[in-house]
C-alpha cells in the first residue's frame, strides 16, 4: 500500500505488516527480506518506510509494570505517548521529556531520541531511558543499557530504527502536582532580542519560540517566545484547585479534506504569520497565566490530520540545529534564504538545545535549532538545497526523524560519531543491514 | 448499595475485543478475572491492565476446547463474578472447513460448544446465587446460513439459540443474559480484510456496547445500528433466492 509518513512526502509502495505478538518476530525476520520498525507514522519523512517489510508496532502497546514509588515505567514499544498521558498524568507523574506531538510512540521517540522544550535542562527523551530491549535480525533479545551491551544502546537512541527492533523500554516518570504550567509569553522584535531572551530564560524548565519566518530587515527573527513551568497545587487559582490534575477537555476538529495545493502561498502565510504575531502580543500584555499542559506541549494536536492543509503532494519540514558560536549568524542566514524564496511556513520554531547527549545519532547538539514546513512544488529541492548549504557552512545538521531531501555527504559531516554508529550497526547485523529504511537507503548508511 | 457489578469475568480476554472490554469494565470499577488460553499472553494482559487501571486483576488460564474448563475454571473464581463475558470466538477459514472435518469441528467447538458449555456452568452457579448476568459475544453471522462462511454461522447460530434458552430459562430467577451479535470488528481476526467503514466497529465500541447492555439488562445488541435492518432483510431472502445468491 502507498505509504508515506507525516509529512506525506514521499509516498511509497510499500508491503505493510502488523507485529500482533513478538513470537510472530522471528518468523518475519526469517524471511530474509529488510524490513524497518514503524511507530505512529509521525516521522516527517522517510524514516518509516521500507518498500520490503514495513513493521507497524502499533499493536504491540502493553505496559509491563509501573513503579508507584520511583515512577519507573516498563512498557512495549508501541505504547502511545498519548495512552501514557492518560494513565498516568490523573495519578500526578509525567513523563521527563515530551515532544511537540503525544500521537508518537515510546519505540518512535527513542529511534529518533525526541527532544522537548525542556532540551536546554533535561535533555533528549533519550536521556531518561534506563534500559531498552532490542530484537536483532537473529531474533535474538537483547537488554541494553549504559551498563549492558551500551554501544548498542547509544547506537539505538537516534538510531532512526536501524540497530533493530525496539520491543520494549523502561524509564522513569516525574511527579507533577498539576496538570497546569503557570506561562508567559514575551515578544522579541528581531533574531538577537530573541536570543538574548532564550538566554535569559535558561532558568525555565520550558522554553520555545514561534518566529515570523517571512519578516525581513530590521524585523529578521521577530518572534513569541513562550517559557513555563509546571505549577505546585498551592500555586492554582480557586477555579482550578478543586481539580488540581483534571484531563484536558479537548474539543477536537479535524481537517475533513486535502487543501488546495494553492492554499499554502505567500499571502495567506504572511497574514497567518501577521495575524499569529498580533495574537501572541496580546498574549503579552495578559502577562503569566495558568495553561495545561496539553494545550501547552500539543497545541496542534487539536487538529487532527493537520498535515492535509498543506494539500495532497504534502511537505517537507525544515529541521536544523547550529553550533551556538554560529547560530546568530546562521539563523539569520536560514530565515533569509527561507523568506527570499517566498515559502515561508505556518509554523516555524526556534529553540534553544542544552548540550549533546550519549546517543550516537542523536540530533541535538548545544545551540540554536530551526524548524520550518514547506509545502511540496517546484522549487522546494532547490529551496532545501540552499538552506543545507548554509546549515552545513555553520557546522550545523539536520534532523533525520524530519528529513526527506539531505544529501548523504551532508549528514556524515553533520554527525560526527556516524562512524561509531555504523561500526556498532555492522557488528550488530553480523554482516549486511537487515534493519534498512527508505532514509538510510537513501543517505547511503 | 448500588447494584453496579463489583467482580467481573472476561473469557478470552486476550482477543482485541476481549481486551477492550476488560478495560471498559475496569473504567467502570469491576475487579476482574481474565481467563485465556495462552498463559503467557494472558500474564501481559494482566499485567498491563494492572498498570493502567485501578483494578484487581487475577489471570485463569483456561481453555474453552478441554472437556473440564469450565469445572476447573470456576473452582478457581473466588469470588463468583457478579458478570461474565464470553468472548471466545474462531473465525476459522471456510475452504478449509468444507475440506478438513477436524479443522471444521475447531471451529464448531470454538464458537459454539465450548461456550456453552462454559455459559452453561455459571449460569448454574448465578442461578444457585440468584443474580448475575451473562454476556456472549456471537455473531451476526448466526442469523442465517451463508454459502461463504456457514461453518462459523452455524456454530454462532448454535451459541445465540442457546443463550436465548438460558435467558428464557433463567428470567425469572434474577440472572440476566445478553447476546452480543457484533458485525464487523477491526480486530485481529479481520487484519488484512477490506472492511466497509460505515459497518466495521472498532473494539471499543463493542466494549462500550457491552457495559451499557450489562447495566440497562439489555437481551440482544447490534454494534452498529444500521446492523439490525441489514440481517432483518437477509433474514427476510426466501432461500429459494438466497441459495443463488453468492452472500
Amino acid at each position: 500500500m502507498m505509504l508515506s509518513g507525516w509529512g506525506r512526502h514521499p509516498a511509497l509502495d510499500c508491503r505493510l505488516e502488523r507485529l500482533r505478538r513478538w513470537e510472530d518476530l522471528p518468523g518475519l525476520l526469517h524471511r530474509g527480506t529488510t524490513l524497518i520498525a514503524r511507530g505512529n507514522g509521525r516521522a516527517y519523512g522517510d524514516a518509516a518506510l521500507n518498500p520490503n517489510l514495513t513493521l507497524s508496532t502499533l499493536a504491540m502497546n502493553r505496559m509491563r509494570a509501573f513503579d508507584a514509588g520511583t515512577g519507573l515505567l516498563d512498557c512495549e514499544a508501541g505504547v502511545l505517548l498519548a495512552d501514557i498521558l492518560e494513565t498516568f498524568a490523573p495519578r500526578g507523574w509525567f513523563p521527563p521529556v515530551v515532544p511537540g506531538t503525544q500521537l508518537v510512540t515510546v519505540g518512535g521517540m527513542i529511534a529518533a531520541d525526541v527532544h522537548g522544550k525542556n532540551h536546554h535542562a533535561e535533555g533528549t527523551f533519550g536521556a531518561h531511558v534506563e534500559s531498552l530491549t532490542l530484537a536483532g535480525a537473529d531474533g535474538a533479545m537483547r537488554t541494553c543499557s549504559r551498563a549492558e551491551n551500551a554501544d548498542l544502546f547509544r547506537a539505538t537512541l537516534g538510531g532512526m530504527g536501524l540497530t533493530g527492533l525496539i520491543l520494549s523500554a523502561r524509564f522513569r516518570l516525574r511527579p507533577i502536582e498539576t496538570a497546569f504550567l503557570m506561562a508567559e509569553t514575551l515578544a522579541a522584535r528581531n533574531l538577537d532580542e530573541a536570543m538574548a531572551l532564550f538566554e535569559a530564560s535558561r532558568d525555565w524548565p520550558f522554553s520555545v519560540a514561534w518566529i515570523d519566518c517571512l519578516a525581513r530587515g530590521a524585523g529578521l527573527g521577530r518572534s513569541l517566545l513562550t517559557r513555563g513551568a509546571f505549577m505546585d497545587a498551592g500555586a492554582l487559582p480557586p477555579s482550578l484547585a478543586s481539580s488540581p490534575l483534571v484531563p484536558a477537555s479537548r474539543g477536537k476538529l479535524r481537517v475533513p479534506f486535502d487543501a488546495p495545493s494553492a492554499l499554502p502561498n505567500r499571502v495567506s502565510i504572511g497574514f497567518f504569520n501577521e495575524l499569529y504575531y498580533r495574537r501572541g502580543r496580546r498574549r503579552v500584555r495578559t502577562g503569566a497565566r495558568p495553561v495545561h499542559f496539553d494545550r501547552f506541549f500539543f497545541p496542534l494536536d487539536r487538529i487532527e490530520a493537520w498535515n492535509r492543509l498543506y494539500g495532497r503532494r504534502g511537505f517537507v519540514q525544515y529541521q536544523c540545529v547550529l553550533p551556538k558560536g554560529k547560530s546568530a549568524a546562521g539563523v539569520a542566514a536560514l530565515l533569509e534564504c527561507a523568506a527570499a524564496s517566498g515559502q515561508g511556513s505556518f509554523l516555524a520554531v526556534l529553540k534553544l538545545f542544552g548540550s549533546a547527549g550519549d546517543g550516537l545519532m542523536s540530533f541535538p547538539m548545544e545551540g540554536y535549532t530551526l524548524a520550518l514546513d514547506f509545502p511540496v512544488r517546484h522549487g522546494t529541492a532547490a529551496l532545501l538545497d540552499g538552506l543545507d548549504e548554509i546549515t552545513h557552512r555553520h557546522g550545523g545538521r539536520v534532523y533525520l526523524a524530519k528529513d526527506a531531501h539531505c544529501a548523504p555527504e551532508r549528514v556524515r559531516e553533520g554527525y560526527p560519531r556516524l562512524g561509531a554508529f555504523e561500526a556498532v550497526r555492522a557488528e550488530a547485523a553480523g554482516g549486511r543491514p537487515r534493519f534498512v529504511s527508505e532514509l538510510s537507503r537513501r543517505l547511503a548508511l | 448499595m448500588n447494584d453496579r457489578p463489583r467482580t467481573a469475568l472476561v473469557i478470552g480476554a486476550t482477543s482485541d475485543i476481549g481486551r477492550a472490554i476488560a478495560h471498559a469494565l475496569a473504567e467502570d470499577g469491576c475487579a476482574l478475572q481474565l481467563a485465556a488460553r495462552d498463559a503467557a499472553r494472558l500474564e501481559r494482559e494482566t499485567r498491563d491492565l494492572r498498570v493502567r487501571t485501578a483494578a484487581a486483576v487475577t489471570a485463569h488460564p483456561c481453555d474453552v476446547l478441554d472437556e473440564d474448563c469450565g469445572v476447573s475454571l470456576l473452582d478457581t473464581l473466588d469470588p463468583l463474578p457478579d458478570v461474565a463475558v464470553c468472548v471466545v470466538g474462531l473465525l476459522g477459514n471456510q475452504a478449509e472447513s468444507q475440506r478438513d472435518g477436524a479443522a471444521a469441528e475447531r471451529v464448531m467447538r470454538t464458537n459454539y460448544v465450548g461456550p456453552a458449555l462454559l455459559m452453561g456452568a455459571l449460569a448454574e452457579r448465578f442461578e444457585r446465587r440468584g443474580s448475575g448476568v451473562l454476556v456472549g459475544v456471537s455473531s451476526v453471522a448466526g442469523e442465517r446460513g451463508r454459502a461463504t462462511n456457514y461453518v462459523y454461522g452455524s456454530a454462532k447460530a448454535g451459541f445465540t439459540a442457546f443463550l436465548s434458552g438460558l435467558r428464557g430459562r433463567l428470567a425469572a430467577s434474577g440472572v440476566h443474559v445478553v447476546t452480543i451479535k457484533p458485525g464487523f470488528v477491526r480486530t485481529r481476526m479481520t487484519d488484512g480484510m477490506n472492511l466497509p467503514a460505515q459497518l466495521t466497529a472498532t473494539p471499543e465500541e463493542v466494549a462500550a456496547a457491552v457495559l451499557t447492555a450489562i447495566h440497562r439488562r439489555r437481551d440482544i445488541v447490534y454494534i452498529r445500528r444500521v446492523w439490525r435492518p441489514i440481517m432483518l432483510l437477509i433474514r427476510a431472502v426466501p432461500e429459494r433466492v438466497l441459495k443463488r445468491m453468492k452472500l
